[in-house]
């Protein structure tokens, strides 16, 4: 069933019924499949993905690199929490290496990003020092790249 | 002078390919949804390219031995093994090729004299026929039924074989009805070629797109692999049909004649795409079952928009091709795909193309977006919807 997930992260948009025959299962066995996804937080949300670079909305995106010191018990995910709470914080995650966080912030312009940084992450007493990369161009993101042709210009041959 | 005279009969008066007007309409209506087109639409999984593009940064761009690299007949015997267990020598029992169908030409013209009959099962891929005929051999048909799920019996053979028998060619999983033969299947095939002297071309380009069992080759059969030439290529499982990359398996004896007119004809397969091929072999397994996964899918969708259109259509279970019955409409295969062409700009496949046998079925290919082929089975349904209704 998880050929289910394949499709749906590919395609929220799809029906149980045409999942269904995708995959020569019955209708309700799909559906009490994606219930329980949804139940046990397997599947957390349909999005959209879209490239606002096409439309007339403002937006910038960084990724920051944050050291930070974790704290006793709690390790790092409590400064995480803090961190992932801000609803500029789009994704955010704990890495190997040479820093402790990534946080990807999308701002509507590079001085709100700037801003948010200088006031609300790196006066945060666990956080040692920040690094902002701005993104210049996205190319592709969550599999999809922005730029794809997708016209079928394949001719017909006898075969 | 009458330049005409001077051509060889057979290949003069070999007719033009029956579908060549049809496919003419279809290119030239750029708009239309084409389901005609039997190679893979995915691009070649982007690390087999990269591949290729890095020989070419290195300046690999010579010759390569006759029967090509041995680098990649290595990986290909290595492949053959993991994959159905067969276990060729790459010294001596290989032969790359431009794509699968130099090799079968090679095969036929390598085995078949003047007057040798070549037993071939239709519906099925249209150079066959003619590579016999150009061979100087006779072509024997089988016609295959859907009542049997297009499949071969011993019964059919039996009744196909005469003195004059010397070759069987075996194309599973098949175009264009999608037909497999399993291991059961095989075998009363294989028992009753075990004392003949018949060899075996088993055309296994499709091997890797089955769906519900594994492929099995007769060519694991112990006692059939002396008497096999197992063809296969790059262009479907790979999808790297542009390249021209196939090979050819068997007994040395004629794997060393194949081998004599393919180092005059072609000196050997394209170097580039012999790269790309063996990273292909080597590291594509992840980008090839996502494929077949996918084509599945599209399968499914496609049996089921036919069924609900009111075709019958028995499952295929592998190639990537849907075979239904068109002869509730009351029209001819040609006639049913040039109005459904016409009308709701959808091109699909007569039957007739690949045997008469084929007459009262369409081929229907899903190597095609999922999105297309949704759109195109929504137009044939409300097709032969108009077609009841005038009726």
């Amino acid at each position: 069933m998880e050929e289910i997930l394949e499709i749906l992260e590919k395609n929220s948009r799809l029906t149980p019924e045409e999942i269904a025959v995708m995959l020569g299962k019955n209708v309700n066995e799909v559906k009490d499949a994606i219930d329980y996804f949804e139940k046990h937080k397997i599947i957390l949300g349909y999005n959209t993905l879209i490239n606002w670079e096409k439309t007339s909305k403002e937006s910038v995106t960084a990724l920051i690199e944050v050291k930070v010191t974790p704290q006793r018990g709690e390790g790092f995910d409590k400064v995480a929490e803090r961190i992932y709470k801000f609803p500029e914080v789009k994704s955010c995650y704990l890495m190997s290496g040479g820093f402790d966080l990534t946080v990807i912030i999308e701002g509507k312009t590079m001085k709100e990003v700037a801003l948010f940084v200088a006031e609300k992450l790196a006066p945060l007493e666990s956080v040692l020092s920040t690094a902002t990369h701005f993104v210049l161009k996205k190319y592709k993101a969550e599999g999809t790249i922005f730029d794809l042709k997708d016209k079928d210009d394949r001719e017909a041959v006898v075969l | 002078m009458n330049i005409s005279s001077l051509l060889n009969p057979v290949v003069r008066d070999m007719p033009p390919s029956g579908i060549r007007k049809f496919f003419d309409l279809v290119n030239e209506m750029k708009d239309a949804i084409s389901l005609s087109i039997g190679e893979p639409d995915f691009d070649t999984p982007w690390r087999v390219r990269e591949a290729g593009i890095y020989s070419l940064e290195q300046g690999h761009t010579h010759y390569s031995p006759n029967a090509g690299y041995m680098q990649l007949r290595e990986e290909i015997s290595n492949y053959l093994n993991r994959k159905y267990s067969l276990q060729y020598d790459c010294k001596n029992e290989i032969i790359v090729t431009v794509g699968g169908s130099e090799a079968i030409d090679l095969c036929l013209r390598s085995i078949v004299c003047s007057g040798d009959e070549v037993i071939i099962p239709e519906p099925c891929f249209v150079a066959y026929k003619p590579c016999v005929q150009f061979a100087g051999g006779n072509p024997v048909i089988i016609e295959l039924n859907a009542s049997n799920a297009f499949k071969l019996t011993v019964d059919m053979l039996q009744k196909a074989v005469t003195s004059k028998t010397k070759a069987l060619i075996l194309p599973f999983p098949n175009n264009p009805t999608g037909a497999i033969m399993t291991k059961q299947d095989l075998l009363p095939i294989a028992e009753y070629l075990r004392d003949k002297d018949i060899v075996v071309i088993s055309d296994e380009i499709y091997s890797e797109l089955t769906y519900d069992e594994k492929h099995v080759s007769i060519a694991s059969f112990p006692w059939m692999k002396e008497k096999t030439i197992v063809i296969n290529g790059f262009s479907k499982a790979f999808a790297m049909t542009g390249w021209r990359l196939g090979y050819a398996c068997g007994p040395k004896e004629i794997i060393s004649a194949m081998y004599k007119i393919h180092q005059y004809a072609i000196m050997c397969s394209p170097t580039t795409s012999q790269y790309a091929a063996i990273e292909a072999l080597k590291n594509a397994d992840s980008e090839v079952d996502s494929m077949v996964r996918e084509y599945n899918r599209r399968r499914r969708v496609m049996i089921d928009g036919f069924r609900k259109a009111g075709l019958d259509c028995f499952e295929p279970l592998g190639a990537f091709y849907v075979f239904p019955c068109i002869k509730s409409t009351g029209l001819t295969s040609e006639e049913f795909c040039e109005k459904l062409l016409l009308d709701k700009k959808v091109a699909v496949v007569p039957g007739t193309a690949f045997g008469s046998c084929g007459q009262g079925f369409v081929r229907a290919c899903y190597a095609s977006s999922m999105d297309n082929i949704v759109e195109a089975m929504r137009r044939i349904n409300s097709f032969v919807n108009d077609l009841k209704h005038r009726t």
